[in-house]
């Protein structure tokens, strides 16, 4: 049902199909951890003695601003169309208890001016979960991105957004 | 056939039209989406986030999505059986793609608008779809989810 309407190829009627499995694992009435307890350990495909001055400072900056209890700072460049070691695609878990009260988008908001200068220069994407330390504790695990589409490839932006990367 | 159409786009002058997406091999599809084609002040971004009660910035469009994000928007609004809304391409014009993120203060793609209201980004739509949220918030748009019809037939 999901895609008769959306079928250029085969591809995309994978990707299609990967992403309605997904998404109806994640309907509101059945369960909600199926995708993201299974991926709590997950961890990129780097050089683990590669310099990555992106993640460093995404990290420090989320700590200073947000005094997090549990912090997990993804790079997911890898799963896009970037060269390999890119600091580009990131995705981010913040428990915090300043969270608490706050609306989804406010969350958000907080995480993405702590991260302004990032998002301006050199952080094409950024994933964000936030949570409080009680709704972790109730639903602790990190949710997956969707695959690729190859959206990178046809950025003109993304070479500026790479060297600024790598500067 | 998305390539003619852009193309006849940009000759018009700024203003809403209506089109039937269509896939490559020329067969109409059931969707509609509207496109503006105009440089995107933040009078004009305004106008943009008002005019539809659903409003997507992406990259690509419902038809053929270019971003996993994207991609996701739209397929949670497929879910929804929201098939009408106007979506634009922000590949396409790179004022829009800049004048949405200074007009939202948000910095990425995709980005979704209910009533002009801005509602967020990808993970914001997900996690809304998840807690049943996004149900109340079409309710609201006087858009009738179509999980509601699914769950009452099973």
């Amino acid at each position: 049902m999901l895609c008769q309407n959306n079928t250029l190829n085969t591809k995309g009627d994978l990707l299609c199909l990967m992403l309605s499995c997904a998404l109806r694992c994640l309907r509101p009435s059945s369960c909600t951890r199926a995708f993201s307890g299974q991926l709590a350990h997950h961890r990129p495909h780097m050089d683990p003695s590669a310099p990555r001055p992106v993640e460093t400072t995404i990290r420090t900056k989320l700590t200073q601003a947000l005094k997090p209890e549990h912090l997990e700072v993804i790079n997911e460049s890898h799963m896009h169309a970037v060269p390999p070691g890119s600091e580009s695609h990131f995705r981010v878990l913040v428990v915090s208890p300043q969270f608490e009260g706050l609306s989804l988008l406010q969350r958000h908001r907080l995480v993405n001016e702590s991260l302004r200068e990032e998002l301006s220069t050199c952080v094409h994407a950024l994933a964000i979960q936030t949570k409080t330390p009680q709704q972790w504790s109730s639903n602790p695990g990190l949710a997956k991105s969707p695959p690729c589409m190859g959206g990178s490839k046809h950025d003109d932006t993304m070479a500026e957004k790479l060297k600024a990367g790598r500067d | 056939m998305n390539n003619i159409l852009r193309s006849t786009a940009r000759c018009l002058r700024p203003g809403a039209w209506h089109y039937r997406t269509a896939q490559n091999n020329g067969e109409m599809l059931s969707g509609w989406a509207r496109l503006m084609c105009s440089s995107a002040g933040q009078k004009n971004m305004e106008e943009m986030v008002k005019k539809d009660k659903v409003v997507v910035f992406m990259k690509g469009t419902p038809v053929q999505p270019m971003c996993g994000f994207s991609n996701a928007v739209v397929q949670i609004l497929r879910m929804h059986g929201v098939d009408s809304y106007a979506a634009y391409n922000v590949l396409d014009d790179q004022d829009i793609r800049e004048g949405i993120k200074s007009f939202s203060n948000w910095p990425t793609i995709p980005q979704v608008y209910f009533n002009g209201e801005f509602v967020g980004g990808c993970d914001i739509l997900l996690q809304m779809h998840q807690s049943g949220d996004l149900v109340e918030e079409l309710q609201k748009l006087g858009i009738r989810s179509a999980l509601l019809d699914q769950e009452k037939q099973s």
